[in-house]
């Protein structure tokens, strides 16, 4: 039985096709998926990500506690800033990434991925620290992501005052007496920001915001989005398996910050070579919509398959991303993507495949 | 929900017109509007045998791929290379030009366990 957000009755209103997404039932479109994914390049749409968990932890060790099981480094996160981090095991494998935000000078408040909240939880319970308070308040709050260059004038629109300009700051506002954060963050390479705060406040903004101009959008257009970004998925294409660097993510990992779990691993694998590496793969023509585990051959040689891709709606063609084996991981390397047998030309380029310009 | 009353269909939802010995086949109103987005479409070749049930083509929306199965038994005399250029035709003309393949019938007998538009109403009503 899979479990539901506050806002599932205005999502069967709006007429969403529902699925089940790690547990949740989620909506994965409205009127199409496709539509929805304009209405974010082009508008403003509104993201239900209620699903996603929130950790609270606080005290006077919170922060070397985070420094010590995250991989960037907390110490140079300012209050009312939010950063990218991720959680490693020990063989320096992703178990999930993540948003900090610092909610106070020793408060911080944690955006986990859905899939991983209890693993995420019983991690950390199994690494605990002195002088750290810490609350899985996950199913207390619930989280809509705003996105798209009409986003601020929503904003705007919505609470009467202005988003703030940068991009990964926090403000902290109050709604119904309880606090309501406002992250300018975002899974879509898009202006925007997401909205943490009480279930019971869910279904008032998500009217709030769409009176504003916000139109629906499912998991299926945020999915077409963050790929066109290079965005990974925690589960296709993080694994723990996989280290960060690996990943790409190596701008998020500070290894000079002090021990922190997995670095050991880390900085063995930056010393013996990085096997694999995250790569950005785009079909040269016409082809199938690129899925997750599609073979990656080069020659007669499968070296890798595919973690997630699609038919980009930016580029006109199909995209896909791939652990490729590091000698075959530069930008122009052809290689050839199978779907049902049959093989398409591709080649690797630079991560994003939608280059934004700003 | 449109079904054109001079069709027979398929449980699985593809649609049948039989002109003669050949018939045109494509996919219901229903089905297009269940797949969504329709993003690409590999009509078969010409030349192809199928029996009824068989695999004939492959349409894919954004989330999924679906197969197509030939309501009845023969041999493709054309694929819809339209579709190829255009796969959001079986979104926006599922009875019309999106329509998928024409083949000619080995076993017209087949025809007598598909749906008519009224039994076809009532499947999808499920």
């Amino acid at each position: 039985m899979s479990q539901s957000t506050p806002l599932l009755e205005k999502h069967v209103e709006a007429g969403a096709r529902m699925m089940d997404f790690a547990g949740w039932n989620m909506p994965v479109q409205y009127r199409g998926i496709l539509e929805e994914y304009h209405a974010v390049r082009g508008d403003c749409g509104v993201f239900d990500i209620s699903h996603m968990g929130e950790f609270f932890v606080k005290g006077p060790g919170a922060s070397q506690w985070l420094e010590s099981l995250l991989t960037n480094r907390i110490e140079s996160l300012e209050t009312n800033h939010a950063h990218y981090s991720l959680m490693l095991n020990e063989a320096g494998g992703v178990i999930d990434d993540l948003y900090v935000y610092r909610i106070r000078e020793l408060e911080y408040l944690l955006i986990v991925n859905a899939s991983k909240i209890p693993e995420d939880e019983q991690w950390m319970r199994d690494h605990f620290a002195d002088e750290v308070t810490f609350e899985n308040l996950s199913g207390l709050y619930s989280a809509l992501a705003v996105q798209g260059p009409r986003a601020p004038a929503i904003f705007r629109k919505c609470f009467g005052r202005d988003l703030p300009p940068s991009r990964n700051r926090v403000l902290e506002l109050e709604r119904g007496g309880e606090p309501l954060w406002v992250a300018t963050t975002g899974y879509t390479g898009e202006a925007g920001f997401e909205i943490i705060f009480r279930n019971n406040e869910a279904a008032g903004l998500w009217d709030a915001l769409i009176a504003a101009g916000a139109v629906p959008c499912g998991l299926g257009a945020r999915d077409l989005l963050r790929l066109e970004m290079a965005y990974p998925l925690n589960g296709s294409d993080l694994s723990p398996e996989r280290t960060p660097l690996e990943a790409g993510l190596g701008f998020f990992v500070d290894l000079n910050k002090g021990q922190f779990v997995g670095r050991e691993a880390l900085v063995q694998q930056k010393e013996s070579g990085i096997p694999t590496k995250l790569s950005a793969v785009v079909v040269d023509g016409k082809s199938p919509p690129i899925r997750s585990h599609y073979p990656v051959v080069i020659g007669d040689e499968a070296v890798a398959e595919t973690t997630s891709g699609g038919l980009s709606p930016a580029l006109g063609t199909s995209i896909a991303m791939a652990y490729l084996p590091t000698q075959y991981a530069a930008p122009d390397t052809g290689l050839e993507i199978q779907v049902r047998g049959q093989s398409y030309p591709a080649h690797v380029i630079k991560k994003p495949f939608l280059k934004k310009t700003k | 929900m449109n079904i054109p009353e001079n069709l027979k269909f398929a449980d699985s939802h593809e649609w049948i017109l039989v002109e003669g010995e050949t018939a045109t086949v494509g996919i219901s109103d229903h089905a297009q509007a269940e797949l969504t987005d329709i993003v690409f479409a590999e009509p078969p070749k010409p030349g192809l045998t199928v029996s009824a049930g068989g695999v004939a083509a492959v349409v894919e929306s954004v989330k999924a791929a679906s197969d197509i199965y030939s309501p009845v038994s023969g041999e493709v005399i054309e694929g819809n290379e339209a579709l190829a250029d255009n796969p959001a035709l079986l979104n926006t003309d599922p009875y019309g030009e999106g329509w998928i393949f024409k083949i000619r019938l080995t076993n017209p007998s087949e025809l007598e366990s598909l749906k008519d538009s009224a039994a076809y109403a009532g499947h999808i009503a499920r």
